[in-house]
């Protein structure tokens, strides 16, 4: 029981040393790790494990880490987090395109990586019953739903998360640090283009015309808020 | 040629676009008129001028805009009006030769029908005197005349009977003698007295040979008057009597020939200036078509289309710019492309260096970590040596990062990703994550002059990584001592400088402080930590930003670094709110370097990034304005001794008593030597803060007087006045009665001044708050003083009801002025009222407002 809560990881690295160090670190902390070396079997691997969490490196043999994560998400909103070596603008920033819900930069420390990954799962925890809206949209908090006009839209849980966030609260404004840290379980403030991306991402999905949002509405030079209900 | 005389006059005398087409208003009158202006208005009807000058230009400038830029136009009305003259002279050459050609050749046939004709006149006049000899003889007396006339009118009908249309005979009597009955007469209806100018007959009147002249035939019969050529003679009618004969040429002829020829002339000119003009249009515009092609390609492949060329054919001139043109486009686009390659290789490089170091070091990390998290249960040996491996893979990680961060830079590869932020933030943050370090250094970080935002458009992740490196340095460095962050904006520019007062940095290391894994004292080096490369990636951070990231320090007196950011990304600095030089700088206290004059300060502003020598910028302050330069009257002020956040303690001072009572002294005093000013400035300055303990001034806040804490200042006091402005004024120890005052107050703007170092009773003052332009300008010295002599001056001492200080009075000024000229301003900046010297630049006004 105990180790189904901490979760089920799917190690997505050609790395055989550090994948056997990524498995020693998570069974450690309880996890339940399995292995797949190569981007082309990695979509198999993951229909197959039915992970709780992909750890993918960006950096592949066959399909590289954005393709595979892009056909996961594809399938499943399972949380991603990437392995990358490149901080740079344009590889985070296209790997949280492709659907990654948050990287972390090698190399980083164990305790770091479990955080990250603990804060994905945390999730999981019952959450109570609510129901929230924004704009024209119903949000169940415990049912994890989201309707407009009755139709479901589908949301990663991240996606979820970060809506529930700014409409729990809907006259207040996040700045992407406050946001970081209630959506992502950053401590210190980190990279706020993880919160523009999946700010986008997230419009793309719940706003009638992404260009002229009304859910997720930008405050200049602050930060977000949720639109008039 | 003509055309570039045309194209470059108007650059030259214009300058201003739109100049009045001008030649209607001369050079020199718009000297004038530009002269008037600057000299403030002197010319009285210059607007009026300027007014009718624009209004007769607006609709000229269309106009002149098109000739400006249009070579074409150019050269084609150049050539139509220089053509257009050379078509006028030669007509007017080829005319006249015609003309005098047909008039020679007309003047010598009449004039030899007229010799022909004069000689028949004088042979029948003898053939009448021979026939009618006897009649003759009697016809002195009436009669002859009878036949006289008579015979004279045969006379003129058989001489014109020659040359009937070709020419007319005119006889007029000769001289006065009308009354002899011989009126005049004449062939053709011709009107004989109009006909012939009266000037022509009286030179015929007094001489006997022939004479001509040109003159219009006038007709008694509605026949239209012609041109004509006369020559006349006197001659003898049989009597013997004189009388004028003349013949009379019409040149009706010539003249119609002549205007033939002018009307071919005419025509064949027009048509030669049109062709011309035409052929100049054609012949320009085959110059002229490639070269505004090459012009449009120019600036396509400037705007980054390189694979743009002109058309190239033939093998002229044009041919060969052409293909010189498409050659350097070519070797231009080769080169660029050749360094894109490189750049992409190089980050290509570090990426996939990156990427390789980091997945194995990934491991080794992790490793470490699960060996780290275990070391209890080794043996000593192999426990130490888990924790060494740990902390050096921190540090191998952080040497990596960095690295890989130059490099970026390096490569190009760095992106500046702005947004409007708070620098109040950063710093808070900044500060808060330094705090841990701080105390276990035993030291205080003070943050100043955020009671305001600071916002720039910066990219909020590198300048958090500038200021958390420049202040993790500073206390570092500090040696337990407070450091202090002062942020402040002024004009187009945000400014943080970080303070410390430890050990400092020597002459010229405050540039190489910025040199890649340089190290103050390499001794020492290591215990630090860092990585060598902080402050290279915070200079590159600044550069990014189009900022400045600079250093100042003095050995033993600590040290500032300074990062100015413009407030809008593309803007250009000009200056930064904060001098990189600070106000409590030993130098700025005369504790050494007494005595130097300084330097310009022209190169603070024009410095970019790399950290300019240590005290350029404070000498440069002081070279812009020219009072700096004397010896100050020192205007220690008064020596509150507060200590940095206690309120407004004041304590007079035994070294500012003696100084000379009153700041009205302070302007004699300015030209004594500094001591004596500085003393009586000192004095002042305690009654005046005594007085601002009355409630005017409220303690200042301990935050603004950085360096308070060093040993060299013994007490110091200061007073906050006037609401949100304070003042500080201290005085170092070493130098009794030297005090710096610190005024910091109203608008935003922080000024700071300071008299030189080199007197001895110097005093600085910072004025921050009146508007934010001033900062930049003014040097050190003046403020300070006047800050300091502010107070004292008023001396005022007295009085300074609303809290005022004051009442800076012309005193004050002038007392700046001669003095140290600082006053001026300060005086200003205190009392506001003192027109202070004049020097204005203070905006006296503002601050008396503040208060």
């Amino acid at each position: 029981m105990m180790s189904f809560m901490k979760g089920r990881v799917l190690v997505v690295d050609d790395d055989s040393a550090l994948a056997e160090m990524l498995g020693i670190v998570l069974r450690g902390e309880g996890f339940e790790p399995s292995f797949v070396a190569d981007g082309d079997k990695a979509l198999a691997a993951f229909r197959e494990t039915k992970p709780d969490l992909v750890l993918l490196d960006l950096m592949l043999p066959g399909r590289d880490g954005i393709e595979v994560c892009r056909l996961i998400r594809a399938e499943s909103g399972v949380p991603i987090v990437m392995l990358t070596a490149k901080s740079d603008t344009v590889d985070v920033v296209v790997g949280l395109e492709s659907g990654a819900d948050d990287y972390i930069v090698k190399p980083f420390k164990p305790k770091e990586l479990v955080a990250r990954i603990r804060a994905r799962l945390r999730r999981s925890e019952e959450p109570a019953p609510e129901q929230l809206a924004i704009g024209d949209l119903v949000i169940d908090v415990a049912g994890h739903s989201v309707k407009r006009d009755g139709q479901s839209i589908a949301l990663t849980p991240l996606e979820f998360d970060l809506l529930v966030a700014l409409a729990r609260k809907p006259w207040q404004v996040f700045t992407r640090e406050v946001l970081l840290e209630q959506v992502w379980g950053y401590r210190h403030a980190a990279d706020t283009r993880l919160v523009n991306v999946h700010v986008q991402r997230l419009r793309s999905k719940v706003e009638k015309d992404p260009e002229k949002p009304e859910i997720v509405v930008t405050v200049r030079g602050v930060g977000y808020k949720a639109g008039p209900s | 040629m003509s055309g570039d005389s045309a194209a470059s006059a108007p650059g030259r005398s214009g300058g201003r676009p739109g100049r009045p087409v001008g030649r209607k208003t001369p050079g020199t009158r718009w000297g004038r008129l530009l002269e008037g202006g600057l000299l403030q208005g002197g010319v009285q009807g210059s607007p009026v001028i300027r007014l009718f000058v624009r209004w007769v230009r607006r609709p000229l400038l269309p106009v002149m805009r098109l000739w400006r830029r249009n070579i074409q136009l150019k050269v084609v009305v150049t050539t139509l009006l220089m053509s257009l003259g050379v078509v006028l002279l030669l007509g007017f050459v080829v005319i006249g030769q015609v003309r005098n050609g047909l008039l020679d050749a007309k003047v010598k046939a009449s004039q030899s029908q007229a010799t022909g004709g004069f000689a028949v006149a004088k042979q029948q006049a003898e053939e009448a005197v021979s026939v009618t000899g006897v009649d003759g003889g009697t016809a002195a007396d009436g009669r002859p005349s009878q036949s006289v006339i008579q015979w004279m009118s045969d006379l003129v009908e058989s001489l014109s009977s020659g040359g009937q249309g070709a020419f007319d005979v005119v006889t007029l009597p000769a001289g006065d003698a009308s009354g002899s009955g011989r009126g005049p007469r004449a062939s053709g209806e011709v009107n004989p007295t109009a006909s012939v100018p009266a000037e022509l007959r009286e030179r015929i009147d007094s001489s006997t040979s022939a004479a001509q002249s040109y003159t219009r035939i006038v007709y008694d019969t509605n026949k239209p008057s012609q041109p004509g050529l006369v020559i006349g003679k006197q001659v003898n009618d049989p009597n013997s009597d004189p009388y004028q004969l003349y013949y009379l040429f019409p040149l009706t002829q010539e003249e119609k020939s002549l205007s033939l020829v002018k009307g071919t002339l005419a025509t064949a000119g027009l048509f030669v200036v049109v062709l011309l003009g035409a052929i100049a249009w054609l012949v320009v515009r085959q110059v002229v078509t490639p070269v505004r092609m090459a012009a449009g390609i120019a600036e396509r492949l400037s705007a980054g289309r390189l694979q743009e060329r002109m058309k190239v054919t033939g093998e002229d001139d044009i041919a060969r710019l052409g293909e010189a043109f498409n050659k350097m486009a070519q070797n231009l686009q080769l080169k660029i492309n050749q360094l894109e390659d490189l750049s992409r290789m190089q980050r290509r490089f570090v990426s996939d260096v990156s990427h390789e170091l980091r997945t194995p070091l990934t491991t080794v990390r992790m490793a470490a970590d699960v060996i780290h998290e275990a070391r209890e249960d080794f043996d000593p040996v192999t426990a130490r040596s888990a924790e060494l491996l740990a902390d050096q893979l921190d540090r191998f990680e952080s040497l990596l990062a960095d690295l890989l961060e130059i490099s970026r830079f390096d490569a190009g590869a760095a992106a500046l990703e702005a947004e409007p932020i708070d620098l109040r933030d950063v710093v808070r943050r900044v500060v808060s994550g330094a705090e841990p370090l701080a105390e276990r250094k035993g030291t205080r970080i003070r943050i100043v002059g955020d009671q305001q935002p600071v916002v720039a458009e910066a990219d909020a992740r590198r300048v958090e990584r500038v200021l958390r490196n420049l202040v993790v340095n500073a206390v570092e460095h500090g040696e337990g001592k407070d450091v202090v962050v002062k942020l402040a904006a002024a004009g187009g520019a945000v400014a943080v400088a970080v303070r410390d007062y430890g050990v400092g940095l020597k002459p010229g290391e405050a540039t190489r402080v910025f040199s890649r894994f340089w190290r103050a004292d390499p001794a020492r080096a290591r215990t630090t930590g860092g990585t060598g490369l902080g402050l290279s990636i915070a200079l590159e951070d600044a550069r990014l930003h189009g900022g400045w990231l600079q250093a100042w320090g003095e050995p033993g007196g600590g040290s500032q670094f300074r990062l100015t950011l413009p407030r809008t990304a593309d803007e250009p600095l000009r200056g930064s709110p904060i001098p990189l030089e600070p106000k409590d700088s030993r130098r700025n206290r005369g504790l050494d370097d007494a005595g130097l004059p300084r330097g310009g300060r022209n190169d603070e502003k024009r410095a970019t990034v790399p950290a300019q020598p240590a005290g350029a910028d404070g000498c440069a302050r002081a070279a812009r304005d020219p009072l700096a330069l004397r010896p100050t009257g020192a205007t220690p002020t008064a020596d509150p001794a507060a200590l940095p956040g206690n309120g407004a303690r004041v304590v007079a001072r035994p070294g500012a008593a003696n100084g000379t009572p009153g700041a009205p002294d302070g302007g004699a005093a300015g030209g004594t030597p500094s001591a004596r000013g500085g003393d009586g400035a000192a004095r002042d300055a305690d009654a005046g803060a005594v007085e601002r303990d009355g409630g005017v001034h409220v303690g200042r806040s301990g935050g603004e007087h950085a360096g308070q804490s060093e040993t060299e200042h013994v007490g110091r006091s200061g007073g906050v006045e006037r609401d949100g402005g304070e003042h500080v004024g201290r005085s170092g120890g070493e130098h009794l009665g030297r005090s710096e005052a610190e005024h910091v107050g109203r608008s935003e703007a922080e000024h700071v001044g300071r008299s030189g170092a080199e007197q001895a009773g110097r005093s600085g003052g910072e004025d921050v708050g009146r508007s934010e332009a001033e900062y930049a300008g003014r040097s050190g010295a003046v403020q300070a003083t006047g800050a300091g002599r502010a107070w004292a001056g008023p001396d005022g001492t007295v009085g300074r009801p609303d809290g005022g200080t004051g009442r800076r009075t012309p005193d004050g000024g002038g007392r700046g002025a001669g003095g140290q000229g600082a006053d001026v301003r300060a005086g200003g900046g205190a009392g506001g009222e003192g027109p202070g010297g004049g020097t204005g630049a203070w905006k006296d006004g503002e601050a008396s407002r503040g208060r």
